[in-house]
Parts: structure tokens; sequence; C-alpha cells
């Protein structure tokens, strides 16, 4: 009984958590990888990008809202992502039309690009803080849980509750579609494949007859989706507001180094990697504990190796050991 | 000519500001100005002359505010006495962690030297926990509403302008050491990383400098406006060049300021040029245009470029310090990344990477027009909604969205001086 308690306490507080925080995670460092194996750039704008595909999609949101339109108990939000999905793509197309394109076709350094996406990230911003404000924004509707923490505990009579957020199981199963769809579009469709011969070896690429631009529009399309979906998955598990959007900038780019980047296997990997101990570290592990231990070593503090405002600190610490042991990434990702 | 030229502008609109709004916004925009072109030389320091990209600007900026607390405020000796040798030793113990972890890294041999690295640094970070926690708490009890932190060494406030540089030089090189050698971005992501770290330890540890509760009136190196007002000889001064004492006394402040702001920003200057002339300038340019070619000449770039992203570090922590003291204050929620990081990226390039004159032009002109260009936005925005109906969502909207034109505008300025005039106002020579 102490067991199984521990255990619904443990997925209750770390486990689902975790995975619903990693999905999320690795849907933006999927991202940010893609572009940087096809674009050969770390985009600074990312975390904008998601914002502006979930601002779409929220206010795509408040429209169907006011038409009256529901998934019952789904968030309407589901409705809406096509949407946020397209104004995302609309606008990464023009911007690499109007920006990006001038600086590839003069062969520029990857480094100045960087620096070109950071001028981006500041009209990105501006544009999400002009429209929707810099508040945050609440948009999930719908059923709140799939199981309350109450009904739990008298369905199996524990003493724990187990809470599942609607949010958290959309988020799960969305991200698990999304990855299988992206992973079958890489590997079995002709414009996946010219993809991956063009983030391999550009020259040979080009050599074989791959047009680059269709390669590029075609990864800022696929980009524009995952960033619009992890945005809004987020959003709906948490809340909107701009900043915090920036802010998962580094969570996001420590995923997709620690995975190695350039690798979207490793992406997904290192999304989890840095969910798994960013929520770890920061839990207070005493409930959990007190279930597995007697009751004479019971710890009487929380146990919280860190305080929840440190979790950047846990993506950063990880990514530095990643950078000191094994430069290239768990997955053995692209380096330039 | 050039140079003359544009300097002459940016005097001009500041004096502009001076003629049209007042006397106290000019000097508030020059001494910010002053503040913002040494953060610009330092980031020109390390991307101009060395091609390093730091985002991490802002964790240098604020770890100059914290060394103002740290040196300038007076120390609580109750809280002290509560817990201030057992935070030190806390701090030492975890320092003495992290030595032996690498120590035991280098010695060991491989094979089983992973665990035992592991087991030392896991072991002394709960040890490290366990007497630094009850001497945090001890020490926050203390007056938490007034005090409830160790308080500084209580040592005059111009001292904190080179600890703020030299608090920057250790987290610099802690980095460098890390993230240089390994590829570009790398560093670019392990500074953005290590900025946010250093605002949430600010924010947090409220033993340190009070957290979120923020530590006001901080000492001054100048008299305070009240004092001046007080002084009969100042007000019969200020009387005799016509200003009513209050004026007067903002404006004596605000130019000492500018004069202390100045001379710092002469030396430093001064030394940046006489560095970018020298042999060590021209192998960091020539490290950083052929990196293979200096390396083969028998440079140690690594080394090289640590130094200099150190140096940069060291220019941005002691700005970061200046501008606490002109604040008077230390707030570590204002510390945001988009104003403190990438403001001054914009500084650098629009002004001409490479060129320490340019940086200096940049860091007035950006700060100028993020300044102003709030009110131009609202005169804009006015003329723009002019024609809409009196109290229509839209006309609202639109005009409470003019502080966010700023960013769009500062993005917009990026974009177009690094397509069409990439090497920036005044390119390097």
């Amino acid at each position: 009984m102490e067991i199984l308690n521990a255990l619904v306490a443990l997925s209750n507080f770390v486990l689902i958590p975790a995975i619903a925080y990693g999905s999320q995670l690795a849907l933006g460092a999927l991202g940010v990888t893609l572009i940087y194996g096809i674009l050969r750039f770390s985009n600074f704008a990312h975390g904008d990008t998601m914002a502006i595909g979930t601002m779409v999609t929220i206010l795509a949101t408040w429209g169907l809202q006011a038409l009256g339109v529901s998934l019952g108990p789904l968030p309407t939000a589901l409705l809406a992502i096509p949407v946020g999905i397209a104004g995302a793509a609309l606008l990464v197309l023009g911007t690499d039309r109007l920006v990006y394109r001038f600086y590839r076709e003069q062969k520029a350094k990857p480094v100045i690009l960087v620096i070109v996406s950071m001028g981006v990230m500041f009209i990105y911003n501006g544009i999400t803080r002009f429209i929707i404000g810099p508040d945050d924004q609440n948009f999930a509707d719908g059923e709140r849980f799939l199981i309350t923490a109450r009904e739990f505990k008298e369905m199996t009579g524990l003493k724990e509750g187990l809470a599942l957020k609607t949010t958290q199981g959309i988020t799960v199963i969305t991200a698990v579609l999304v990855v299988a769809l992206l992973f079958w579009f890489l590997n079995h469709t002709r414009t996946g494949k010219s993809m991956r011969a063009y983030s391999d070896n550009e020259d040979l690429a080009l050599l074989s007859g791959i047009n680059p631009e269709r390669v590029v529009m075609v990864t800022w399309l696929i980009v524009a989706a995952l960033a619009t979906v992890a945005g809004t998955l987020y959003g709906l598990d948490k809340s909107f507001k701009p900043f915090t959007y920036f802010q998962l900038l580094l969570p996001v780019f420590a995923s997709a180094v620690v995975g190695g980047i350039g690798s979207p296997l490793g992406a997904i990997a290192g999304g989890f990697v840095i969910a798994f101990s960013e929520v770890g570290i920061t839990y207070a592990w005493k409930k959990v504990l007190v279930y597995l231990m007697p009751e004479s070593l019971e710890p009487s503090g929380l146990v919280q190796l860190l305080s929840t405002d440190y979790k950047f600190a846990v993506s950063f610490v990880i990514l530095i050991i990643v950078l000191l042991f094994r430069p290239t990434g768990l997955f053995r990702g692209q380096s330039i | 000519m050039r140079t003359a030229g544009l300097f002459a502008l940016v005097a001009a609109l500041i004096l502009g500001t001076g003629f049209l709004q007042s006397w106290n916004s000019a000097l508030i925009i020059l001494n910010m100005g002053l503040v913002s072109a040494i953060m610009a030389l330092g980031v020109n320091l390390q991307w101009g002359l060395a091609g390093l990209f730091n985002v991490g600007v802002m964790g240098f900026v604020a770890l100059g505010g914290l060394a103002v607390v740290l040196t300038a405020e007076a120390p609580v000796p109750e809280a002290w006495a509560a817990g201030g040798p057992r935070i030190l030793g806390a701090l030492l113990l975890g320092v003495a962690t992290i030595a032996a972890s690498a120590l035991a890294w280098k010695r060991l041999p491989r094979g089983r030297r992973g665990w035992a690295v592991a087991a030392l640094s896991i072991g002394g970070f709960f040890l490290y926990r366990a007497v630094l926690d009850p001497a945090v708490d001890a020490v926050e009890a203390v007056n938490p509403a007034a005090t409830g932190y160790l308080g500084g060494l209580g040592l005059p406030v111009l001292l904190a302008w080179p600890v703020g540089g030299l608090l920057a030089a250790g987290v610099a090189w802690l980095i460098g050491k890390t993230a240089l050698g390994l590829r570009s971005d790398y560093l670019a992501i392990a500074t953005l990383g290590i900025a946010e770290i250093i605002i949430a330890v600010m924010k947090n540890e409220d033993w340190l400098a009070r957290g979120v509760k923020n530590v006001i009136g901080l000492p001054r190196p100048l008299p305070y406006e009240i004092d001046l007002q007080n002084d009969p000889g100042f007000v019969e001064r200020a009387a005799g060049l016509g200003l009513d004492p209050t004026t007067a006394s903002t404006l004596y402040v605000k130019l000492g300021y500018s004069l202390l702001f100045t001379a710092v920003l002469v030396i430093v200057l001064v030394l940046a040029q006489l560095a970018l002339n020298s042999p060590w300038g021209r192998m960091m340019r020539a490290i950083r245009d052929n990196e293979e070619a200096a390396e083969a000449m028998g440079k140690d770039v690594t080394a090289r470029h640590l130094q200099i992203f150190i140096l940069g570090s060291v220019l941005c922590g002691m700005a970061g310090a200046m501008m606490t003291t002109l604040d008077g204050q230390l707030t570590p929620s204002s510390y945001q990344p988009l104003r403190y990081t990438f403001l001054i990226w914009v500084m650098v390039i629009v002004g001409g990477s490479g060129n320490n004159l340019g940086a200096v032009l940049g860091g007035f002109l950006i700060w100028f027009l993020w300044v102003q260009v709030e009110p131009m936005g609202q005169w804009l925005m006015a003329a723009v909604t002019s024609g809409m109906a009196e109290g229509s969502w839209l006309k609202g909207h639109l005009l409470d969205s003019v502080q966010h034109m700023r960013l769009l505008t500062m993005g917009v300025i990026l974009l177009l001086v690094l397509r069409f005039a990439p090497r920036g106002l005044l390119p390097e020579r």
C-alpha cells in the first residue's frame, strides 16, 4: 500500500507533469534542430515564433467561442490550431523571403544569421505585444480534468490522489501524433528525403538536383507547424504570456544541444532529459519519501534540491555538463 | 569627417531634447547614453575585435549592480551575528566541492572516476545545503521589512565600479572556460543561460541583496538634492544663474554624474583604442579573420578568446555598477534581456562593429531612440487614430500598444542596418 501510494504521488507530481512538459520541449527543440540542420543557424526567434503561432491560435479560439463553436470536453483551441499554423507559416515564409534569403544567397557566416534572427526576434516580440499585449491569457476551456484527485482516491481507495489534466493528455497524444507524422515525412516521402540529404551534405544534394529553395520552404512550413503546436500545448497546459515564451528559448535550446543539435531523435530525447531533470530537481520529495521510509527516518525538511525559481539553472547545468563531456550531444549531432 | 558629423548629430539630438523638453530629460538621456556606450564598448571588444557572441550582457550588468550593494551598503551586524560566517563557510564549502570534483576528474584514473566525481559532488551539495539553509533562514529573519540581508562592506560607492568589473570577470572566466573553443553558437546559448541564472539568484537569494524586496537608497558619490536645497550658499548661486533651487539641485546632481561617467568613458575609450592599434589588437583581429592561420602561427586561440571575453565582460560589469549607482537602487526584476542584452547588441551593430567610436556612437544614438520612440509613437498613433470614432475599441487598443513600438522599431533598425550597411554607421578601418 505504502509503495503504491508513493508511486501514485510520484506519478502525480513528477512523472505526468514532466512527460507533458517534455513533449512540449521536444516539439520546440525539433523546430530549432530542423532549422539548424537545413538553414545552419541557431534561430533565436524560435521562442517568439511559438508565441506568434499561439497568439493566432488564441485569437481564432476567441473567434470560435464567440460563434458558439466548441469541442465539448476538449479545448476549442484544438480546432483553432490550423489557423495558428497558417498564421505562423505566413509570417516565417514572409520573414524568410524578406530577411533570411538575402543572407543565404550571400553565403553569410552562421553567426551573422544568428544576429539577424535576433532582429527578427525583436520584431516578432513587438508584434505579439502589439496585438495581444504582454499580459497572461488563459484560453483553455472544456473539461479541466480527465481524472480528478478525488475520483481517483474513491476509485482506488488509496490515500494519494492522481489528477490527470485534459491538457496533459492532449499534449502527449498530440506530440506523439506530430512526431510520428514528422518522422514518416522525413523518412518516406521524396521531399523529406531530400531534406535529409540537404542537411547531410549540401553540395552533394545540390548536385543531385534538389531545389534548395523548396527544401527551405518546406522546412519553414514544418517549423511553423511544430512551433505553433508546441506553443499552443504549452499555453493550454500553463498559460500564455509572451515573456514566458521568450524564456522557453533556453530549455528548448538546451534540449536541442543535449540531444545533439541537428538530430531530430536527439531533440526528443533532449526534451525529456531536460523536463525530467527540471521537474525532478525542483520537486519537494518529502511527499514521496514519507511512504517509502520507516517513520524514524522520515525527512524533516521538504527534500527539495532547488527551489522552483531555479528551474532555468537546471537546464543550464545539464547543458554545461553535456558541453564539457560530450560537445556533440547524446546523439552525435552536427557541429561547425 | 563622418565621425565628427555623426557625433555632432547625436549632440544636437540631446541638446534639442534640452531645448524642446527639459534639461533634466536631456541629462537623463546623456547619463544613460554614457553608461550604454561603455556597455557597447565591452560588447564591441568581444564581437568586433574577436568575433565572440555574448548574449548574456544582462547578467554581467546585473552583477555590477549587485557589486554596488555588496560594496557600498552598510553591513547589518545583527544579520552577520545570526549567520554571516556560516553562509561564508557554506559558500567556501561549495567552492571546495567543485574544486575537489574537478581535481578528482583530472587525477583519478579512467574507469571509476565518474562515480567518484558524482559521489563527491552530490555529497558536497547536500553538505552545502545543510550548512547554508539554516544560516540563510537566520539571516533573513533579522528584521525582514528593513534588512533581512547581510548588507555590504560599507566602502565608498565609487569603489563598487571596479568591484562590479571583478565580479563580472569571475563569472566570465567560468563561462569562457567551458564554452569557448566549442562551436560559436554554444557560447551564445551558454551566456544566455548564465544571464538568466544570475538574475534568478539575485531575485531569490534574499540574504544576498534582499531579492525582489529591492535595496533602495544606495549611497551616492554626490550630494543629495534636498541637502543642496537647504544649503544657502547653493541657493544663492542658483539664483545668480536665474534658476530656482529645485531645478538647480537636480541639474547639479545629474551634471555631476555626467562628469563622472564621461571621465570613465574617456579612460575606457582611450585604453580600447590603444589596445585596438597595438600588436595585441592586430593579433586579435588576425584570429577573428582566420582562426586556422592564427593557430598555425602559434597563437593560442582559445586562451586569447578567454582573455578578451573577460575584458569585455568587465566593461559590462563596470557599466552595470555605474547604472545602479545612478539609479540609487537595485531592483533585480527590472533586468530584462531585451533591454540589457539585445539592445546593447543593436547599439554595437548600428554603430559599427570593430570600431570603438562606432560603439560609443551607437550607444548614444540607440539609447536616444529607445527613449524617444515612445513619445514619437504616441504622436504618430494620435495622428493615425485621429479620424477614428472616439472611444472605439481599435483606437483604444492602438493608443495602448504604443509602448510596444520600441521593440518593433529596434528590430527594424537592426535588420535594416544589417542588410544595407552591414559594417555599421562608422565602419571598421
